[in-house]
């Protein structure tokens, strides 16, 4: 349903061109869920707006393709564009806050859309309003759409987003970074709805997240991005099983994760994401990799298949033989990266004043 | 307003004591009751973690902690002194053994000021040393939390990464050698590669300098991770406090339970439960009365409306305030304690 193709999109900026996305491929059918994952700058917010169209034309520059059901749409201008928005594509922003207009009530805001592109009149679309509101969870939907958004909590306000969102029954949803900022106990709540209104809408939907353990359940497959480009994209349960790129493996074993005890030492990733603004011939990731060897510095790995869909870009994959190769010789030598990867799962040693603290009460 | 108790207070040598601490603001009429009847004691080289969502008073109980905040009612006990009927005078020097690192590293840093000169600050305002040896130490700092001084020392926040300004962030509270260090979310702005730096970075310096620490984040799995005991918050209230181990094992208090069902788990193949919690929480202004957790919990009775829960020990170390949490946690007895002592030691 939706073919990106070498997608490339640069900032000027008085510091140079900064390659926010740069040569991004994917395609995701009708149902499904991608999900997109990433650290800060690493290129995935870029990308979403790039499908969209949302950027700037005069500080961006973009090529490559973006095909939605057979279209070309990343050529239109945003005259055209405007009718994919809403009713073929649509997009819930990470901040309600931001993204609601403050002095508008939620009823027009809703309404909006369905007056304009679903050709609603008045009646119908408060009717339609009240509809929408009601399934995504809102209680009281018809008191609710005289509300300004600063009187709805976060939780609320994220749900009004979304059935703006859904609206005029959009075919593909992008949601970047939906519940980022939101408590836990919402976050669950918002992406069982998400869901749940893909199920019955049978929408694509591609869930745009910095958390790992977000896409882990919610996803058919998922695309790894680090600085600008896709390193590793499958099927959900086989990235996570059979990681293949470092920069997955690194990502996944830094996580505090509630099954270890307590004071397990985190296998941190030395370093941080490159300079965008700063060519480098080689992989992005070397600096920081357990794996790094000559190659990687001047060579950039493309990204490859490795059957069933399962793509990298990495010259020594996790789990190779070339791989495991490089892992040990870095080793050998004592590089930091990969010391901090392969140290066993150590517990922190507790000081004494702990345990004499504890034994005081039992 | 009667609070859940002090059940879990400890005897002995607590480092920090807050006893029946109530923090409201604003007028009577729109009176927010961001904490009420709060008490915890942290033990010298604990850490004590503080959990809860937003909006629950973990950040003004830290604020109350560190008397950047003044209470409404209560006390904070700090090496057994009364920190609340201090003169502001005796106040200031006192604080100088707690300190705070906050949640955003780069607006907590003034964006102005050089590295150095930030780290430097709290020497200065103490006068201590001239300005060379305040330099010196200030560098001395800054490595010992992974910045380079001869690279970083002359640049403005603005020029670092989040990482590297929360290192910042760290050594300036450092450089009064407190004994108590205050984290209020440390973590929750930065990238989870660089959140597993600071966390490692946090618990190194607290060995070092044999710190204790009051941690506090929404994060139940970066709580876990850094925490000798973990205390668990819902609007204004404490709910449970227990042993990291026991408590994510074992949880005894409804709310617990359903924010550990909600945490979702990096694993493709766990189950994604259904929503533990409905509806939002509750205005801070007109807290339910007896329980504060009843509106949203799926065993309220009319107990709860009525009375509110008292801090119980269920087993050694891990209290409850719940009226029907008893049959549950049944499983978290005794080898509880010995498990986390050998997993530590």
């Amino acid at each position: 349903m939706l073919e990106v193709e070498d997608l490339h999109t640069a900032f000027r900026t008085p510091r140079g061109l900064v390659r926010a996305v740069d040569g991004v491929s994917f395609e995701i059918d009708r149902g499904r869920t991608l999900g997109i994952v990433g650290e800060s700058g690493s290129g995935k917010s870029v990308l979403v707006r790039s499908i969209m169209g949302l950027l700037p034309t005069s500080a961006a520059e973009r090529s490559g393709s973006v095909r939605f059901a057979g279209h070309e749409i990343s050529s239109l201008p945003q005259s055209e564009l405007r009718d994919f928005w809403g009713t073929q594509i649509a997009l819930v922003f990470q901040d309600p806050m931001t993204a609601l207009n403050p002095v508008v009530r939620v009823g027009r805001q809703v309404t909006e859309s369905l007056r304009l592109r679903a050709g609603l009149d008045r009646s119908a679309a408060r009717q339609t309003a009240v509809a929408l509101l009601e399934s995504v969870g809102i209680p009281d939907p018809i008191r609710r759409l005289r509300a300004y958004p600063h009187e709805l909590s976060g939780g609320m306000r994220q749900r009004v987003m979304i059935a703006i969102a859904l609206a005029c029954g959009p075919k593909l949803l992008l949601a970047d970074e939906p519940t980022t900022g939101l408590d836990v106990t919402l976050q669950a709540q918002i992406l069982d709805l998400l869901g749940t209104l893909q199920g019955e809408r049978s929408m694509a939907m591609i869930l745009v997240t910095h958390d790992m353990a977000v896409v882990a359940g919610r996803t058919d497959e998922v695309a790894v991005m680090y600085a600008g480009r896709i390193v590793e994209h499958a099927a959900t349960n086989v990235l996570f099983t059979h990681t293949r790129m470092p920069y997955t493996e690194a990502l996944l074993r830094s996580i505090p994760r509630l099954a270890d005890p307590s004071h397990t030492r985190l296998r941190s990733i030395p370093g941080r994401p490159p300079d965008l603004s700063i060519e480098s011939p080689g992989c992005a990731f070397a600096p920081r990799c357990a794996y790094v060897q000559e190659r990687c510095r001047h060579e950039a790995p493309p990204l490859r298949g490795a059957g069933a869909g399962h793509r990298f870009a990495c010259w020594f994959p996790v789990g190779s033989d070339e791989g495991t190769e490089a892992l040990a010789s870095n080793l050998e030598a004592g590089l930091p990266a990969a010391t901090a990867l392969s140290a066993t799962s150590t517990v922190h040693s507790s000081p004494e004043a702990v345990s004499s603290a504890h034994s005081g009460i039992s | 307003m009667a609070g859940s108790g002090t059940a879990h207070l400890r005897t002995g040598e607590a480092l920090l004591r807050a006893e029946h601490v109530v923090v409201e603001f604003g007028p009577n009429k729109r009176r927010v009751k961001a904490v009420s009847d709060v008490s915890f004691d942290v033990m010298r080289g604990e850490t004590l973690g503080l959990v809860g969502e937003s909006g629950c008073g973990k950040s003004t109980m830290a604020r109350a902690a560190a008397l950047v905040q003044g209470l409404t009612a209560g006390k904070v006990l700090f090496e057994d002194t009364d920190m609340t009927k201090l003169t502001a005078r005796e106040l200031r020097k006192a604080r100088t053994g707690v300190q705070m690192v906050f949640q955003d590293p780069i607006s907590s840093l003034n964006p102005r000021r050089r590295i150095l000169d930030s780290v430097m600050e709290p020497l200065a305002v103490w006068k201590i040393g001239t300005k060379d040896e305040r330099r010196r130490r200030a560098s001395e700092i800054l490595e010992s939390v992974g910045i380079d001084p001869d690279q970083t020392a002359k640049r403005r926040p603005t020029e670092l990464s989040g990482g590297q300004c929360q290192r910042v962030s760290i050594a300036r509270a450092l450089t009064l050698e407190p004994k108590l260090l205050i984290c209020d979310e440390p973590v929750s702005a930065l990238d989870v590669s660089v959140q597993a730096q600071i966390l490692n970075l946090l618990h190194d310096i607290k060995g070092e300098r044999q710190l204790t620490m009051l941690f506090i984040a929404h994060d139940l799995a970066v709580v876990k991770n850094v925490s000798d005991r973990v205390a668990v918050m819902y609007l204004g209230k404490l709910c449970e406090v227990a042993p990291p181990d026991v408590l994510y094992r074992a949880p005894a208090h409804p709310y617990t339970t359903a924010l550990l069902a909600a945490i979702p788990d990096p694993d493709p193949e766990a189950q994604v439960g259904s929503v533990p919690l409905s509806g939002d929480l509750p205005s801070p202004t007109d807290p339910p009365s007896g329980c504060r957790f009843r509106t949203r919990c799926p065993r309220a009775a009319d107990r709860c409306a009525a009375e509110e829960p008292q801090m119980r020990e269920l087993a050694p170390g891990h209290f409850v305030a719940c009226h029907f949490s008893l049959e549950q946690p049944a499983a978290s007895g005794g080898p509880s304690r010995a498990t986390a002592a050998s997993g530590t030691g």
